[in-house]
């Protein structure tokens, strides 16, 4: 579990969080909504440690992870992986090198090991004889679920996915959304994931949460978001006619 | 900087990235260190026997000018120049679009120190083999004015070959080295942190590679004057 407890976060005089709390379940995929500009990437970012709060705790399974240093960090880091909004593969890296890099990197496995971990974690997300395929050769689809291969290749307990929908079609998006539920359920991991979709909304959420102007504006699960009166978050998710429709039934 | 000489998460990876610079930053540079050699040698070569008007002034010396002309300042500055060209925008390019297609990020949400990991191989590698292509853009430079000398008719292979010889002073070559050294420093830092300090799009690593490189090649002729000055004189 992540307890985020009264996160704040300004740049140059202008606040993007503003005493923000809440919790993060364990074995869920836990989702933060809201609009652009709304805080959600800084909020994942002051989570990871890219970015220090101003201000309040963040806490990983009861261990304070907020101002730490670098090599305090280092224990947690292992512990996190993350799917960035375009991938972040590193290019100068083949499909195969991309996912073996954090187990090259942090354990001593034989070749042999690393390359059946590299295996299992691809053919996990679906995506078989493509280890050769440099980055530059796959689709966006297929760059987000090599991804998810490096992000979960060290067995973490925590995942953060930062628009992982974002560039894709409706079908691809949807096979992200049940990927990453599964792979959530499968290891019991903290996932977190920000997104703008929809369809993530109904379809995976297990807990929501809606940032406006940088607060915590509502929380609940989808069954309270059908129901909900907040205008803030029903202009938001109800914003096509469609949207509507749906909510009215 | 400090953040940047700490200890490698595993020596292994980092050396597998120190040899892939060495490839990059010494067979890669090689096509255009050979050209540039070989034509400025060319070059210092003619235009030495151009001015030398003065008929008691033995055609020795025009090899004693280009080997010195070559070892002293077009091969280590000159050649440090074009490197800075091509290398510092490369290094530059290469992590800016890192750090804009959060690369660098992912590195540091794995806790990998990035800045360590990205740069300091670049910075040892460069260390490590530019004297090598300063010192093969030396020999080149000479056998290029040896080439455009005789072959023109303008002095004889003996002329230029005794001149080469005479009055050779070893320690040239050493400090040619430490300038080269300090060239690489220059140009491998300065580009590492124009490109890891770029914020932005596209547009931004476009500018990033351009500040190294005109950064780069600003220092390095202020550090050609102030080594000259505090070793020669």
């Amino acid at each position: 579990m992540i307890e985020l407890k009264n996160i704040s976060k300004g740049f140059n005089g202008r606040s993007i969080l503003s005493n923000v709390s809440t919790s993060f379940e364990k074995g869920h995929v836990n989702l933060v909504i809201g609009g652009s500009g709304s805080g959600k990437t800084v909020m994942m970012k002051c989570m990871v440690g890219l970015v220090e709060v101003d201000s309040g705790e963040i806490i990983y399974d009861g261990k304070q992870f907020s101002g730490l240093s670098r090599k305090e960090r280092k224990p947690f880091r292992q512990e996190i992986g993350m799917v960035f909004q375009g991938g972040a593969l590193f290019d100068s890296l083949n499909v195969e090198q991309n996912v073996m890099f954090p187990l090259s990197m942090f354990t001593n496995q034989t070749l042999e090991e690393k390359l059946e971990r590299v295996n299992f974690c691809l053919r996990r997300v679906n995506l078989v004889n493509s280890n050769k395929l440099s980055p530059s050769e796959l689709s966006g689809g297929m760059k987000k679920r090599v991804a998810i291969a490096r992000a979960i290749a060290t067995k973490p307990d925590y995942l953060f996915c930062d628009e992982p929908n974002s560039g894709l079609d409706p079908r691809t998006s949807i096979v992200i959304d049940n990927l990453l539920k599964e792979i959530t359920e499968e290891y019991n991991i903290t996932t977190i994931m920000n997104t703008h979709d929809m369809n993530s909304v109904l379809e995976v959420g297990d807990k929501i949460l809606f940032l406006h102007q940088g607060k915590k504006w509502w929380e609940g699960t989808v069954e309270d978001i059908l129901r909900t009166e907040n205008q803030e978050l029903n202009d938001f998710i109800f914003a096509s006619k469609l949207a509507k429709g749906i909510k009215k039934h | 900087m400090k953040e940047m000489f700490t200890r490698p998460e595993k020596y292994s990876l980092y050396w597998k990235q120190f040899i892939r610079e060495l490839n990059n930053f010494g067979w890669g540079s090689l096509g255009i260190v050979a050209l540039t050699s070989v034509f400025m040698g060319a070059v210092i070569t003619i235009q030495t026997i151009y001015n030398l008007v003065n008929p008691l002034v033995p055609m020795t010396a025009v090899g004693i000018v280009a080997r010195d002309s070559i070892i002293l300042e077009f091969s280590p500055t000159m050649m440090s120049l074009v490197l800075a060209g091509k290398i510092g925008s490369s290094i530059a390019s290469e992590i800016g679009t890192m750090r804009v297609s959060e690369q660098i990020d992912a590195l540091e949400i794995m806790g990998i120190n990035s800045s360590a990991y990205l740069v300091l191989p670049k910075i040892f590698a460069a260390i490590f083999i530019f004297p090598f292509v300063v010192i093969i853009s030396m020999f080149l430079g000479i056998f290029g004015g040896w080439v455009a000398g005789t072959a023109a008719g303008v002095i004889s292979s003996t002329d230029y070959i005794m001149g080469i010889q005479d009055s050779f002073v070893p320690f040239n070559i050493t400090f040619a080295i430490i300038k080269t050294l300090t060239f690489a420093y220059l140009i491998t830092t300065v580009s590492a942190y124009q490109g890891y300090y770029t914020g932005g799009g596209a547009l931004e690593v476009g500018q990033s590679s351009t500040n190294a490189v005109v950064y780069s090649s600003i220092l390095i002729l202020i550090f050609d004057y102030v080594l000259t000055q505090l070793i020669l004189t």
